[in-house]
């Protein structure tokens, strides 16, 4: 049951990170961060007390709802094209396709070397990968934030086979908290850029 | 009461009263009161030791628990907290001759504060994580609201965060190289990680795209902080690393590493300044030169390069400061800080002209001015190892000169009938005249700054060895 769960949980990390980078509109982007933030729970409760993963999952919905809530209250012009990346659907979907594969490649040793499931291991550098493709083709502040969170979360499962200090987690989880509100910042101090 | 109290919770206390008052006289004059404070309490008060009054009797803890860790500020840290609250000293005064102070001077408290704590953190893993908390801080005082967050923000905000897992990651193979210190196979997985964490934190090649762009985008006074204020206190980060742990002092490589990096920092940073068309970025560049220094004097090692590097740290913010004052108040009225823009302003702005210039003349170690004797010597050493390495910082320090030249032809190319008339108000010209004698005289006189380094060394006792 297990296996198959982690199994799941591979497939979702390809689908929620293949589709914030697909998907432009912030809803849908939104969706599929806190639909990450699940995977990064079930993959920490492995290594963590259920009580202490737990606090990934709100933190990680508790940075989706500051951004969302930033974005229903901020008006909402026409969509405006981001001119300094490549806006092509078959291009996002190659490199994300590049991604997966070389991330399968290092799955493994990183599994051995921290000593994670290969499901857990390929799930957290999938969303660092994708979270790293993410930061280098945009430049809008919002999906920024995006790929930031994207990166740290692939991070946090990581880390969490090797580290269970609490204070950790609760810094991390603050700067995670902080990245969404910077986000909203940005969002805030600049809404006729934050539009889709 | 203890020390990281008085000198790291104390400040972010205070940060909080000052969003109160709505004039901007009172914040700074209530932020400069309590730094001044912090500095003579740095320099005076001794920390576990008994000080008697009469027949009131004090003593100054030295650590506090800090969520199950600590927080630790000895008596040999008083030198560096003098320095930083003394430089923020300066910093904030800079401010009042600008209408910056109400938002900067409360969240300047807060980040030199964190950037404080990151340095007393107890294991030091936690200290990256401060240091995000300060990077996150800093972002609303580079983009105030109503301003279109840049690039160059967005790569600071990038770069700096993506340091985290490298330094966590370092951390947890630490405590594996203490539990078996022969694996060579642990240190060099975790020396690449923490020079991995290094090269993000203080923005070393190629990773300091960001600087330039942030010169360029926001308001030069904030900027000039934050590249003060991160690469002074991330370099003193990596000495204490190197002082903690002796596998890394023994790291054979680690000075070619460092000095490697330094000259490829000072060269391309100078030669990049020399084809810059705006001021920011001119002083953009004229950092990462001098982070290049930095990293120089540290690679070089032993008692001479450390000295040196203390010896460049007041010069640094001097003219740090200088040059961020005078642009600001260029950039205050002019559309862009463009070559073309501020052609002729040496006519209407000449106080803070001549800063802009004195201070990338400063920069570029002209004789006679505050960078000069420090840089000097620091290519005397250098030539002493390698004269090919000292070529290519002294083409570099070229480029520098290269782009003072042009900003000051910009200047000068004022429109026939041109009357000279000073604009800045009153304040400025003080400030600004201040700041010339200042780096004149520590060119002239740079023994006089030994006195406000020359305890720093103590920080670091494996170092000093």
């Amino acid at each position: 049951m297990i296996v198959v769960l982690n199994v799941f949980t591979v497939l979702l990390t390809i689908l929620t990170t293949t589709g914030l980078l697909l998907y432009r509109d912030w809803r849908y982007s939104l969706g599929f961060l806190a639909a990450q933030y699940l995977v990064v729970f079930w993959l920490c409760q492995a290594h963590w007390p259920i009580s202490m993963a737990a606090v990934k999952l709100v933190t990680g919905w508790m940075a989706c709802a500051a951004l969302g809530i930033t974005q229903l209250s901020i008006s909402r012009p026409t969509d405006a094209e981001e001119t300094s990346w490549p806006q092509g659907r078959l291009f996002r979907l190659f490199s994300a396709g590049l991604i997966l594969v070389v991330t399968y490649a290092l799955a493994n040793s990183a599994s051995s070397w921290l000593g994670l499931s290969l499901p857990a291991a390929w799930a957290s550098l999938i969303l660092i990968g994708m979270g790293l493709l993410h930061l280098g083709i945009t430049a809008q502040p919002f999906r920024v934030i995006l790929g930031l969170l994207t990166v740290l979360s692939g991070f946090e499962i990581l880390y969490a086979a090797v580290e269970g200090s609490v204070l950790v987690a609760a810094l991390l989880a603050a700067v995670n908290l902080g990245l969404a509100l910077i986000g909203a910042y940005f969002l805030y101090a600049n809404p006729l850029e934050e539009t889709r | 009461m203890s020390a990281p109290f008085l000198w790291i919770l104390l400040p972010i206390l205070f940060s909080g009263i000052l969003w109160i008052p709505r004039n901007q006289r009172v914040v700074v004059l209530l932020g400069c009161a309590l730094v001044f404070f912090l500095t003579l309490a740095a320099w005076l008060l001794p920390i576990e030791a008994a000080l008697q009054i009469g027949s009131f009797s004090f003593k100054l803890g030295s650590s506090i628990d800090f969520l199950g860790r600590y927080l630790i500020l000895t008596s040999s840290d008083r030198p560096f907290l003098a320095l930083v609250y003394g430089s923020v000293f300066l910093w904030f005064i800079a401010l009042a001759a600008l209408n910056l102070s109400r938002r900067l001077v409360p969240l300047g408290l807060v980040i030199t504060s964190l950037m404080v704590a990151s340095l007393a953190v107890e294991p030091y893993l936690y200290a990256v994580l401060f240091i995000q908390m300060a990077v996150l801080l800093a972002i609303p005082l580079l983009a105030p609201i109503g301003t279109r967050p840049g690039r160059g923000l967005m790569r600071f905000l990038i770069f700096q965060t993506l340091a985290i897992p490298f330094f966590l990651f370092s951390g947890w193979l630490l405590t594996g190289i203490e539990a078996n210190s022969g694996n060579l196979v642990l240190i060099l997985q975790a020396g690449i990680l923490l020079g991995l964490g290094f090269i993000f934190l203080l923005a070393i090649f190629p990773f300091y795209s960001w600087i330039p762009l942030l010169t360029e985008e926001a308001s030069p006074l904030t900027v000039g902080f934050i590249l003060w204020i991160f690469p002074t206190t991330g370099m003193f980060f990596g000495l204490g690393l190197i002082d903690q742990y002796t596998w890394l002092r023994n790291l054979t490589n680690l000075p070619t590493i460092l000095t490697g990096a330094g000259v490829l920092m000072v060269a391309s940073g100078g030669l990049l300044a020399a084809f810059q068309r705006h001021l920011g970025r001119i002083m953009g560049y004229a950092v990462i030169v001098e982070t290049g220094y930095s990293l120089l004097a540290i690679g070089l090692g032993e008692k001479t390069g450390l000295s040196l590097f203390y010896f460049l740290l007041v010069p640094r913010c001097l003219s740090l400061i200088t040059w961020s004052l005078a642009l600001a108040i260029i950039k205050e009225n002019t559309p862009s800080l463009t070559l073309n823009d501020i052609q002729g302003h040496g006519r209407t702005y000449p106080f803070a002209a001549a800063g802009v210039v004195l201070a990338n003349l400063s920069f570029a170690s002209l004789p006679l001015l505050a960078g000069f004797p420090g840089h000097q010597a620091l290519w005397e050493v250098l030539s002493r190892q390698s004269l090919g390495f000292t070529l290519w910082i002294l083409l570099g320090n070229l480029g520098l000169f290269a782009g003072a030249i042009r900003t000051l032809i910009a200047f000068s190319k004022a429109q026939e009938g041109t009357l000279w008339k000073a604009s800045e108000n009153w304040f400025q010209r003080i400030l600004l005249s201040l700041s010339w004698a200042a780096l004149t005289i520590l060119g002239l006189f740079p023994q006089w700054a030994q006195l406000l380094w020359t305890k720093l060394p103590a920080m670091f006792e494996h170092l000093i060895q």
